[in-house]
């Protein structure tokens, strides 16, 4: 076996497992904070390119073609357009579809969540039509030769992003006010009522951050798989979802371990076993880790109340 | 009865209830021409002055794009018709069939209880092979625009297709490939939870090793996989494929292409109908494409009047360039015609009678459609049609004849 | 009528679910019969899918309801069960002529193998807890998906030929293909009929209604409200779960096989993710545990998309619109205490009667 081969499979592998984390984060301090797991999410991913798509084409025209402006403006400008929207499509949707049943079943949320995923892409389906359309990547096409390695400057983007968005969760929850608030939450709704933190606002604040790196895992893998259509967003989704069950669901670093495993995984698979059964080998891994860490790799095991 | 569960059965209830007064309302809606509030039906008044067609397709969900695309196609032909006068006009009604066999058959019922007089089968293959058998249960004559597969047509007397079928295309791109010895080292990346993929694929290899063309390998990847190619692409480099083969549909082929350009692998592509539409992406940039082969019996860039008066309307009403789903659809119904006018059938006669009547007519007419490449488009009695695919290669943007 | 009233709630409730059942299909034969039209074509072609999807959600609900485990795969079950189910039924076209016994054995067999199914994945997925569980059994619903996708299974006259990945089947004269890979099954006779599928949702209430009203059944139901209290008793929480997942397994099968039975063709993918939410969205919206919430949630849901067709392209739009509001509806607490109260006054009014 080619050592480059491999090491241009592991990148690779990187570069999906990293997108897979910065949704997989999404998924998880959803999840830690309002127990409930946001099928929408995937969805969020899908509106989030849209947006940013639009914004690029708009903008693209007004710069001298070639010019690092004419690059760098537009895929700024598009992010920030998509984390925007996003953010607002997050709290709008946590406001009238979730919020309403915060008292109710996490199965009947499950199902609300399901019920927007569908929304979301027929909506998209009727505004933006099902013809698929070709994302630019923000950095442009290209590529960093290392030896006889070639990276191109998406992957390069992706992974930066995934450390550093990670990081920056990191401290945001544990240095913080509202990050603290948020894990409190997190751990015991009412007693961090009771401590006079605005419950509702902070889990609207997480849907707000959530959606937020929708919005950037939404513009990375567009750039890295670039045909925008409506149905685009549900299976990073599941993939994310699965990821972040897989690092142990609620744990950030978890999501992140969980998320670049998934990556590395479904791309040694489809090299080395068969492209046929690359799902169904990741998530056979997954059960086998299951089997073996009940609670994911980083996840705690609570220990149950008598 | 608690009472949770008497204000569940109550909504279930009158849902329920609801739901069957909506349908009593559509099926008497339409039969007065009222459903073209759906938007999917022509303008004409049911007057008894118009055959009733109908179709189901994908509509909705993630194969949208084909569905919607012959929907349209066959709207302009029927306006047009109706636009020039004449006899024989048409009234249409396409319905979502989800690309799911099941639904299909809802789509097909819901069709039925509207009244059609002849069907346009479905869009794509594996729905085609169930509606097709209520069409021959029925005896509702069907001419599917692009259901490519052979068990579309298969032991159906009354079923006929548009488009080429999925072993032909094999055959076909399998024969061009080896007369013009476009490539030495041939690699094949399909879809393997695809019938089309599948169809065009097996019989491409088994006409491969008839010719003595070299294929070095092949993968797959499914609607699951559908993201990253780079594991297939890195395998058919390290195997010295110098020409991939692609039977899919152009939305995965874009990214094929992306993902290649980034590895720097530059090999041929070949193409076959489903990869037609890749040049009118949004965004798509056409370089990617430079030097791609296909066979497609449709070219939107053809210089022939029909098709760019076409290409025209379609572009005007929907802001896209029309691909050859839009394009075989729009042949079908100009083909009904012909076949309505040959055999003298009149809207009033029922599904039966105008059954009959195609069933005899059909591999007597030629047509002269977009996608015949002038030599017309005939078919024999199994149902499967002739024309000539057009070996296109794509330049500077545009497709250009090979030979 | 004093009887019915002073009967136990659980029995009230699974003769109410009965009656409901049979008074739906005598309406339903009733119309085929004598109307003209019968119930439209659109219905007479969902009769069997409905009766399909009502037991999926019937053996669903014993899992999520009863057993409290959320399990996200269960379209495996009735994906094994219809492709094994149909192989059967198609080889034995010529041995048992016979269609409804032909239909039967096929659905016992494809509920034997399923359920065997659900035992080897129960074994490990049911140490597992909550969301940990449901995404297990995610996983092998799309295990199950990818691995069926690449079956070839044909028969001939010596005997069955089975390829896995690519097809290497070489059937003599008159061999039949069963499964065809990504092109899945094609049958060439649908012998799942209404009566058939009546059937196998009374049987399946049976099963389910005995299970639940039984010493296992409390057992089972002890389990899902408090796992430590259970076994602090005495009750083994794994194996009491297991005879809930395995029965669902089976019927989930028997689903499959007339699911399958009564289409012209399927192939694996209409068995994914999707289809399990499905079914799962039916169990949710007629109430945990509630088998005749389920079986009108599903026979109503599965005609709603159907009934939405006037709106066109706006059909799975108006959808999900109707999907949302009713899980708010349905859990709204302002709703509940208003009924609630009027049902108070009531039944006030009614003691000031006596």
């Amino acid at each position: 076996m080619d050592i480059t081969i491999i090491l241009d499979y592991l990148i690779r592998g990187l570069s999906l497992g990293s997108v897979y984390a910065i949704i997989a984060l999404g998924y998880t301090m959803v999840y830690g904070i309002a127990k409930m797991l946001n099928f929408a999410h995937g969805d969020v991913i899908m509106v989030g390119g849209y947006i940013c798509f639009f914004a690029m084409s708009g903008l693209s025209g007004n710069f001298e073609e070639g010019s690092m402006a004419a690059t760098v403006v537009p895929a700024v400008a598009g992010t920030l357009a998509a984390m925007v929207v996003c953010t607002i499509l997050g709290v709008v949707i946590e406001r009238l579809a979730y919020k309403p049943l915060r008292q109710a079943s996490s199965l009947a949320v499950l199902i609300t969540a399901i019920g927007v995923s569908y929304f979301l892409q027929n909506a998209a389906l009727l505004l933006w039509s099902s013809n698929p359309k070709v994302f630019t990547p923000v950095t442009g096409r290209g590529s960093l030769q290392v030896g006889p390695l070639s990276v191109s400057y998406v992957t390069l983007l992706t992974i930066a992003a995934c450390i550093i968005i990670m990081l920056a969760l990191t401290a945001f929850t544990s240095k913080t006010k509202m990050g603290k608030a948020m894990r409190a939450v997190s751990e015991d709704k009412g007693a961090a009522q009771l401590m006079g933190i605005n419950v509702n606002a902070t889990i609207s604040l997480t849907f707000a951050i959530g959606s937020a790196l929708a919005a950037i895992a939404g513009v990375l893998y567009m750039s890295a798989y670039p045909t925008l259509t409506p149905t685009t967003g549900s299976m990073p989704g599941i993939k994310a979802f699965t990821a972040a069950v897989f690092g142990g669901i609620g744990s950030i670093p978890g999501a992140m371990l969980g998320g670049l495993l998934l990556g590395i995984i479904e791309i040694f698979a489809g090299a080395y076993i068969s492209t046929q059964l690359q799902n169904a080998i990741v998530f056979a891994v997954l059960i086998v880790v299951l089997l073996v860490k009940p609670a994911g790799l980083l996840g705690k095991m609570v220990q149950e109340k008598v | 009865m608690n009472s949770k569960k008497f204000l569940a059965f109550t909504m279930a209830a009158a849902m329920t209830l609801s739901l069957a007064a909506c349908g009593g309302d559509s099926g008497s809606a339409s039969s007065t021409g009222d459903a073209s509030g759906a938007g999917s039906t022509s303008t004409v008044e049911s007057t008894g002055s118009a055959f009733k067609i109908g179709g189901t397709g994908p509509l909705t969900g993630t194969a949208a794009i084909y569905g919607l695309a012959a929907q349209r196609g066959a709207q302009i032909a029927v306006d047009e018709i109706q636009e020039a006068g004449g006899d024989i006009q048409f009234e249409l009604n396409y319905q979502d069939d989800q690309n799911v066999p099941e639904t299909a058959v809802n789509a097909y019922n819901n069709l039925k209880s509207w009244g059609m007089q002849i069907s346009l089968g479905s869009v794509t293959s594996q729905p085609g092979i169930a509606t097709s058998v209520y069409n021959n249960e029925d005896r509702i004559f069907a001419l599917t625009p692009s259901a490519s597969s052979p068990d579309v047509i298969e032991g159906k007397d009354n079923v006929f297709q548009m488009c080429f079928s999925d072993p032909n295309q094999g055959l076909a791109s399998a024969q061009y490939i080896s007369e013009q010895g476009l490539g030495e080292n041939i690699y094949i990346i399909w879809k393997n939870d695809d019938v089309y993929s599948t169809g065009i694929k097996d019989q491409f290899v088994a006409e491969a090793e008839e010719l003595g063309l070299n294929v070095v390998g092949d993968s797959t990847f499914t609607d699951d996989t559908a993201n990253d190619f780079t594991v297939q692409l890195t395998d058919a480099q390290q195997k010295g494929a110098d020409l991939i083969f692609l039977p899919m549909y152009y939305t995965p082929a874009s990214l094929i292409l992306t993902q290649a350009d980034a590895m720097g692998y530059e090999p041929a592509f070949f193409g076959v109908d489903g990869m037609d539409g890749i040049l009118t992406m949004d965004g798509f940039d056409a370089s990617l494409a430079e030097g791609v082969m296909l066979l497609t019996p449709f070219n939107a860039d053809a210089e022939d009047e029909a098709t760019q008066a076409f290409v025209a309307e379609y572009e005007s009403r929907y802001g896209e360039t029309p691909n050859q789903f839009a394009a075989d659809a729009y042949d079908c119904i100009y083909a009904l015609k012909l076949a309505l006018e040959t055999a003298g059938c009149t809207p009033d006669m029922s599904a039966e009678e105008i059954n009959d009547a195609l069933v005899e007519v059909f591999p007597t007419i030629t047509l002269t459609g977009l996608t015949g490449d002038g030599e017309g488009i005939t078919w024999d009695s199994t149902g499967a049609v002739s024309k000539a695919p057009k070996g296109m290669v794509i330049q500077d943007g545009a497709y250009v004849g090979m030979d | 009528m004093n009887r019915i009233l002073h009967m136990k709630k659980s029995t009230r409730s699974s003769l109410f679910t009965y009656t409901l059942v049979i008074v739906a299909y005598v309406v339903i034969q009733l119309l085929r019969a004598f109307r003209e039209g019968g119930v439209g074509s659109v219905l007479e072609g969902q009769l069997v899918p409905i009766c399909a999807y009502v037991t999926m959600a019937l053996a669903l609900n014993l899992v999520v309801g009863v057993s409290g485990e959320l399990s996200l795969g269960h379209a495996g079950f009735m994906s094994i069960g219809a492709f094994a189910g149909c192989s059967v039924a198609a080889a034995l076209q010529n041995t048992v002529t016979l269609d409804p016994l032909r239909l039967a054995l096929s659905m016992v067999l494809g509920a034997v193998i399923a359920g065997f199914f659900g035992f080897l994945i129960g074994v490990p997925v049911l140490r597992l807890n909550g969301d940990y569980l449901a995404i297990v059994t995610l996983a092998f619903g799309e295990i199950i998906k990818s691995l069926v996708t690449n079956i070839y299974l044909g028969v001939d006259a010596d005997g069955p030929q089975f390829s896995f990945l690519s097809n290497n089947n070489q059937l003599g004269e008159g061999g039949i293909e069963l499964i065809r890979g990504p092109v899945g099954v094609t049958n060439s006779e649908r012998i799942a009929t209404f009566t058939a599928g009546f059937v196998l949702v009374l049987v399946a209430l049976f099963i389910i209604f005995n299970l639940v009203n039984s010493r296992t059944g409390r057992a089972i139901m002890a389990a899902r409200d408090n796992r430590i209290a259970a076994e602090s008793v005495g009750i083994s929480v794994t194996k009491y779960k297991m005879i809930a997942f395995v029965t669902s397994a089976a019927l989930a099968g028997a689903a499959g096989t007339l699911y399958g039975c009564g289409q012209v063709t399927f192939t694996a993918t209409k068995f994914d993710f999707n289809t399990s939410i499905l079914i799962l969205v039916f169990v949710v919206l007629g109430g945990l545990g509630n088998m005749w919430g389920s079986v009108i949630a599903a026979a109503a849901l599965t005609i709603l998309p159907e009934a939405l067709r006037q709106f066109a392209d706006y059909r799975m739009l108006v959808y999900a619109i109707v999907l949302i509001l009713v899980m708010l509806a349905t859990n709204n607490p302002t709703l509940w205490n208003f009924i609630a109260r009027i049902r108070e006054q009531r039944q006030e009014k009614k003691e000031g009667a006596k």
